[in-house]
C-alpha cells in the first residue's frame, strides 16, 4: 500500500548520475511522445488529457484538459509553465526541474501543440538558480537537437521556449500575477473576470498557465494512454501525486504516491514517523494556505481531494508539514501568518491590513502580552478577510492570498484554544523549555 | 533596440542586454532580467542602473523603479559580496532556523537586514526557499545549502571571510557545511554565483564554468 510510484520520478531514481541530460532522456524513451503529439493536433490532445482526468498540480486541482478547452480562438496563444514554487512546505517542482528537465520540456512541446502555441515560457522563481540553469541547459540541448526552434522534429511547427527568472515574490505563483510579472510589471493579481488567462492572458492574448508537475505528467499520459494513467491513481484523483513531507518526521522528502492512503500511512509508514519518539500534534495537509489537521479527527482519513475538502482543508500543492508535541502552535501560526503578511501584494485592503494585524496579535500572544480579547480579535480580523471563516473561503480580495493567512487562525482557535489561552493567562508559552 | 542616449554599460554587457531582449516578444518583458544585469554591473541596483534599464525597454525610470521595488531580490542598497539568506519559514523554523539565523548574525557581527563594515557579508532572513525537506536551509548568493546547524552556519561565515571564494558553488558549500537534503542532488555541478544575484547563464551572472 505504501510503495512509491515511479512515473515522473522514475528516471531520476534509476539513473541518478545523468537523468537531467538529453542522452539519458532519449535512451529511456524520451521525446517520442512529443513527436506523436505533432501528428495528433489540438482536438485529439485536449480530449486525451480530459480523459486522463489530470488535475492541475499547482494547488487548485483544476482539470487540466478542461482548462485547455477554454482557450479562446485569438492567436498568438501562449503557454506559461508556472515554476514559481514558493508555498511554504513545497519543494517538489525543484526536484523535477533539477533532476528531469527534459521531461518538462517534452511536456511543454505537447502542451504547446495542444494549444497551438509557438512561444512558451517557464517562470522559475528567482531563488532557484540551479533548477533554472539545469532547465536552460536542457532547453539549449533541445534547440541544438532540433526539438525546439524552427521546424521542430523536422515538421513545419515552430516553438520557442524562454526561461524567465522571478525575483522573490510568492504572489507571482498566482497565474494572473505571474502574467503581469512576465510582462515586466509589478506582480499584482488581475481581476477575474475579465482577465481569465485563457481569454486575456499574456499580452492580453489567450494563455495557458500550467504547473511544472502537471506538464511533467503529459509525456506519460500519452505514453501509457488515459485509461492506464487513471488506473495509477485513486478514483477522481488520477495518476500519481508528489507529496513534499517536511517538519518533525524521521524521513522528510518528496514522495510520488497514489491518492487514497491514510494520513497515518503517509506520516508513519512513508515518512518514518515522528522524530525522537515524540507524539504527533498536528499537521498541515496541503501547504501553508491549508487549515491544519489533528490526530484525533483526521489520522485515518483517506488522502483524497474530496475527503480532505469535506474535512475542511485541501491537498493544495501536496506539502505536508508535520509538527510534534514540542511545537508551540501560536509560534507556528505566527510564522505562517508572517509569511502571508510579507507576501501580500498590497492591492486589497483586507489582505494588506488584515494579515499585518493578525501577525501583530499573534506576536503579542506569543510574547506573553496577549489579552483575553485577542482571541476574538483574531477571529474578527480573520472574518474581515475571509467572510464567515468559511471553507472554502468566501473572498473579499482579488486572489486567495489573504484568506490563506486565516487558515492557521481557524486551526489554532478550533483545536488548540486552551494552548492559546494558556499563553495569555500564563504570560507566555507554556511549552517554553520543551521546545528545541 | 539601441538606447537613445549613451549607455553606461560595457560593449559586452550591451550585447548581453540585446540577447535578453531577443528572448521576448515584447521588450517590456525584459525589465526583470535587465534589472539583474544592472545589479550585477554595479554590485546592487542603483538609480543609474534603473535609468539604463528604462532606456533599453522604453519605460520611464519611475516605472522601472516601481517594478524593482516590488521584488525582494532587487537590492537597492549596498550589498555585501556574499548575501547570506536564512530561511525562517515554518518548516525551517520547526527544525531550528531561528537558532541558525542568530548564529549567522552573531558570527557576521550584523543583524538581519544589514551589511558588515567591510562590505563582505550581508545577512537577511527570508521566507521559504523550497528546501523544506532539508530544513533548516540557507543560501549564499542564492546558492543553496541544506541541513545546516548553528555551528556549521558559523563555520560557513568564517570560510567566506577567510577563503574569500571568487564564486560560491552550491555543491561545494553543501559538501562543507550541509547535511540532510530535500532529495538526492546527484552529480555535483561546477557553476557558481559571482555576486549577490542569481547565477544564470543568459544573464552572465555565473562564473561561466558549466
Amino acid at each position: 500500500m505504501t510503495d512509491q510510484l515511479r512515473v515522473i520520478t522514475r528516471r531520476m531514481v534509476e539513473h541518478p548520475a545523468d537523468s537531467h541530460t538529453l542522452a539519458r532522456y532519449e535512451a529511456t524513451g524520451g521525446y517520442r511522445q512529443a513527436r506523436r503529439a505533432l501528428d495528433m493536433g489540438r482536438d485529439e490532445l485536449v480530449e486525451l488529457v480530459k480523459e486522463s482526468g489530470l488535475l492541475g498540480r499547482g494547488g487548485a486541482a483544476f482539470p487540466a484538459g478542461l482548462k485547455w478547452s477554454f482557450l479562446a480562438p485569438a492567436r498568438p496563444a501562449y503557454l506559461v509553465v508556472n515554476a514559481d514554487e514558493s508555498e511554504p512546505g513545497t519543494f517538489k517542482d525543484r526536484q523535477l526541474l533539477e533532476r528531469d528537465p527534459h521531461q518538462l520540456v517534452e511536456g511543454m512541446i505537447i502542451a504547446a501543440v495542444a494549444n497551438e502555441v509557438h512561444h512558451a515560457f517557464v517562470y522559475v522563481r528567482g531563488e532557484y538558480p540551479k533548477p533554472a540553469r539545469r532547465l536552460q541547459r536542457a532547453v539549449d540541448e533541445a534547440y541544438t537537437a532540433g526539438y525546439l526552434g524552427e521546424g521542430i522534429f523536422g515538421s513545419d511547427y515552430d516553438l520557442e521556449v524562454t526561461v524567465h527568472l522571478g525575483a522573490g515574490a510568492y504572489i507571482c505563483g498566482e497565474e494572473t500575477a505571474l502574467i503581469n510579472s512576465l510582462e515586466g510589471r509589478r506582480g499584482e493579481p488581475r481581476l477575474k473576470p475579465p482577465y481569465f488567462p485563457a481569454a486575456k492572458g499574456l499580452y492580453m492574448m489567450p494563455t495557458i498557465v500550467n504547473n511544472v508537475e502537471t506538464v511533467s505528467n503529459l509525456p506519460h499520459i500519452l505514453e501509457m494512454g488515459p485509461e492506464a494513467y487513471k488506473a495509477l491513481g485513486h478514483e477522481a484523483d488520477t495518476g500519481s501525486f508528489l507529496f513534499s513531507v517536511s517538519g518533525h518526521v524521521n524521513r522528510p522528502g518528496n514522495y510520488e504516491l497514489p491518492h487514497g492512503l491514510t494520513w497515518r500511512e503517509l506520516i508513519y509508514d512513508v515518512a518514518g514517523g515522528i522524530r525522537d519518539g515524540n507524539e504527533l500534534k498536528t499537521w498541515i495537509p496541503g501547504g501553508a494556505s491549508a487549515p491544519w489537521f489533528v490526530p484525533s479527527d483526521h489520522l485515518d482519513l483517506p488522502i483524497t481531494k474530496d475527503a480532505t475538502a469535506k474535512a475542511g482543508s485541501m491537498l493544495g500543492s501536496g506539502a505536508v508539514v508535520v509538527m510534534d508535541d514540542t511545537t508551540c502552535v501560536v509560534r507556528a501560526a505566527e510564522r505562517i501568518v508572517r509569511f502571508f503578511a510579507h507576501e501580500s501584494c498590497g492591492q486589497c485592503t483586507p489582505c494588506r491590513e488584515g494579515t499585518t494585524w493578525l501577525e501583530m496579535i499573534l506576536r503579542r500572544i506569543e510574547s506573553g502580552a496577549g489579552r483575553e480579547v485577542d482571541v476574538d480579535l483574531l477571529l474578527e480580523v480573520g472574518g474581515n478577510i475571509s467572510v464567515g471563516l468559511a471553507w472554502p473561503p468566501r473572498m473579499t480580495t482579488i486572489c486567495p492570498l489573504g484568506p490563506s493567512a486565516v487558515s492557521p487562525i481557524i486551526s489554532i482557535t478550533k483545536y488548540f484554544k486552551d494552548e492559546v489561552l494558556a499563553h495569555i493567562h500564563g504570560n507566555g508559552c507554556p511549552l517554553r523549555g520543551a521546545q528545541r | 533596440m539601441l538606447p537613445r542616449t549613451m549607455s553606461r554599460w560595457s560593449p559586452e554587457t550591451r550585447e548581453r542586454a540585446r540577447r535578453i531582449l531577443a528572448r521576448y516578444p515584447e521588450k517590456r518583458s525584459a525589465v526583470m532580467p535587465l534589472l539583474y544585469l544592472a545589479a550585477a554591473e554595479d554590485g546592487h541596483l542603483t538609480p543609474e542602473g534603473m535609468e539604463e534599464v528604462a532606456r533599453w525597454v522604453g519605460l520611464t525610470p519611475a516605472q522601472v523603479q516601481s517594478v524593482a521595488s516590488f521584488y525582494t531580490m532587487y537590492k537597492r542598497e549596498r550589498t555585501g559580496r556574499y548575501l547570506v539568506s536564512c530561511c525562517t519559514s515554518i518548516s525551517c523554523m520547526l527544525l531550528g532556523a531561528d537558532e541558525v539565523l542568530a548564529a549567522v548574525e552573531d558570527e557576521a557581527g550584523v543583524p538581519a537586514g544589514e551589511t558588515d563594515d567591510e562590505g563582505v557579508i550581508t545577512v537577511e532572513h527570508v521566507e521559504c526557499i523550497g528546501a523544506c525537506g532539508g530544513a533548516p536551509a540557507l543560501q549564499v548568493n542564492y546558492e543553496l545549502v541544506e541541513g545546516v546547524t548553528p555551528d556549521t552556519a558559523r563555520e560557513l561565515i568564517r570560510w567566506l571571510r577567510s577563503a574569500s571564494p571568487e564564486a560560491v558553488h552550491t555543491d561545494e558549500m553543501q559538501e562543507l557545511f550541509g547535511t540532510r537534503r530535500s532529495f538526492d542532488w546527484a552529480v555535483p555541478e561546477r557553476v557558481g554565483a559571482v555576486g549577490p544575484f542569481p547565477a544564470f547563464e543568459p544573464y552572465g551572472t555565473t562564473d561561466g564554468n558549466p
